[in-house]
């Protein structure tokens, strides 16, 4: 049972860590000055999101295992974030729709994840909660701006739509070990959580004179370890430390 | 007598004749420049921080609290579009400020204040 919730815990802080370092690459590089630091205040509680998750995971492990060890150290196929936050960040059209996906995700998830009986992910969950929410709406105003704007954001929009569509799927489907902690009351069952999001997206998508894709085909496997090419890229930057000098600190 | 307030790139002070170049904000985006006014938790009122781009107010405020309120320094915070704030003109500093030097008889220098006055 405790490898269960090592894993859910897991899952939980790949998907803020891999998220926050895609976000992350906008720093010194948004459309404006303001945008830019807004993009990367949310890149830095993404990735305090996944300590506090990593560190508790850490716990569980025990041994020498860190929150540094589980976010440097672990293999591609260890990671268990979805394949939605690991997609190249693209033009700013794209990040801000993924963050809007993942975000409108993570507010229904934390908001049900405070009540968990694990006190520590109730309490990571009630933190989180605060910041997420702003995430969701700065990120929904802007999916609005850029929809209802010129004809240029309108199609870099639709674009953006199109390339991503198709990993909202897997948000909703319950991986095993999810199945299991919701199960015991401790995690959350995330197929529960899709019919409120899809209503939340319509709505913004219909102020956003947008509409949602009709049946896609969605790509899944990220919850168990099978990643798009895209992970390795993040990999050689954020493990390149780690693997090169182990143990370095500074 | 009024102008309106000509923003430079670096604050407020005409850079033309310090002779560094002239970026005017307006040439770097599209985007209206705002001033930003923050209330700090121990603070009575709104003091200015600093400005912005912003497309609109609603923008304007969630860029302040990205860009000036990072490390708790306010509970709330005000907005205003740069254009419409009035300022004097620094040319006429003398005739305006100036008088005021020598009448310190104006300052409440020439009494005691009780203790129980605060915030003074």
């Amino acid at each position: 049972m405790k490898q269960i919730l090592i894993d859910y815990t897991l899952h939980l802080a790949d998907n803020s860590l891999i998220l926050g370092q895609r976000n992350a690459e906008w720093c010194g590089h948004g459309p404006v000055l303001e945008q830019d630091i807004a993009i990367t205040n949310i890149s830095l509680d993404l990735i305090g999101q996944a300590r506090n998750f990593y560190q508790y995971a850490a716990s569980l492990i025990g041994n020498d295992a860190t929150e540094d060890s589980l976010a440097y150290l672990r293999k591609e196929e260890e990671f268990k974030n979805c394949l939605l936050v690991e997609q190249p960040k693209s033009d700013w059209a794209q990040t801000i729709l993924r963050q809007f996906f993942f975000s409108q995700y993570q507010y229904l998830l934390f908001q049900k994840m405070q009540n968990s009986k694990d006190g520590q992910l109730a309490a990571i969950a009630e933190k989180s909660l605060k910041e997420v929410t702003y995430h969701l709406r700065w990120s929904s105003e802007w999916v609005i701006r850029l929809g209802d704007a010129t004809e240029e954001s309108h199609n870099r929009i639709l674009k953006a739509i199109d390339e991503l569509w198709q990993y909202t799927g897997e948000l909703f489907e319950t991986s095993s070990y999810e199945l299991q902690v919701a199960n015991d009351g401790t995690g959350i069952d995330a197929s529960k959580l899709k019919e409120q999001w899809m209503t939340k997206v319509k709505e913004i998508f219909s102020e956003a004179t947008l509409t949602i894709p009709g049946k896609t085909l969605m790509q899944t496997g990220g919850k168990e370890g099978n990643h798009t090419e895209h992970l390795a890229s993040i990999f050689t930057e954020l493990q390149y430390m780690q693997k090169t000098y182990p143990g370095c600190e500074w | 007598m009024k102008n309106y307030l000509r923003k430079f790139y670096y604050g407020d002070i005409p850079e033309d004749k310090a002779g560094g170049n002239i970026v005017s904000s307006e040439a770097k985006s599209d985007w209206p420049l705002w001033e930003v006014f923050i209330r700090s938790k121990q603070g009575l009122d709104h003091k200015h921080v600093g400005s912005l781009h912003a497309t609109d107010a609603e923008m304007a405020i969630e860029n302040a609290r990205d860009v000036y309120t990072r490390r708790m320094e306010g509970v709330s915070i005000w907005v205003v579009e740069s254009k419409y704030i009035h300022a004097s003109n620094p040319e006429e500093a003398g005739e305006l400020f100036e008088p005021a030097v020598d009448k310190i008889y104006r300052h409440p220098t020439f009494y005691d204040l009780p203790d129980e006055v605060n915030q003074m």
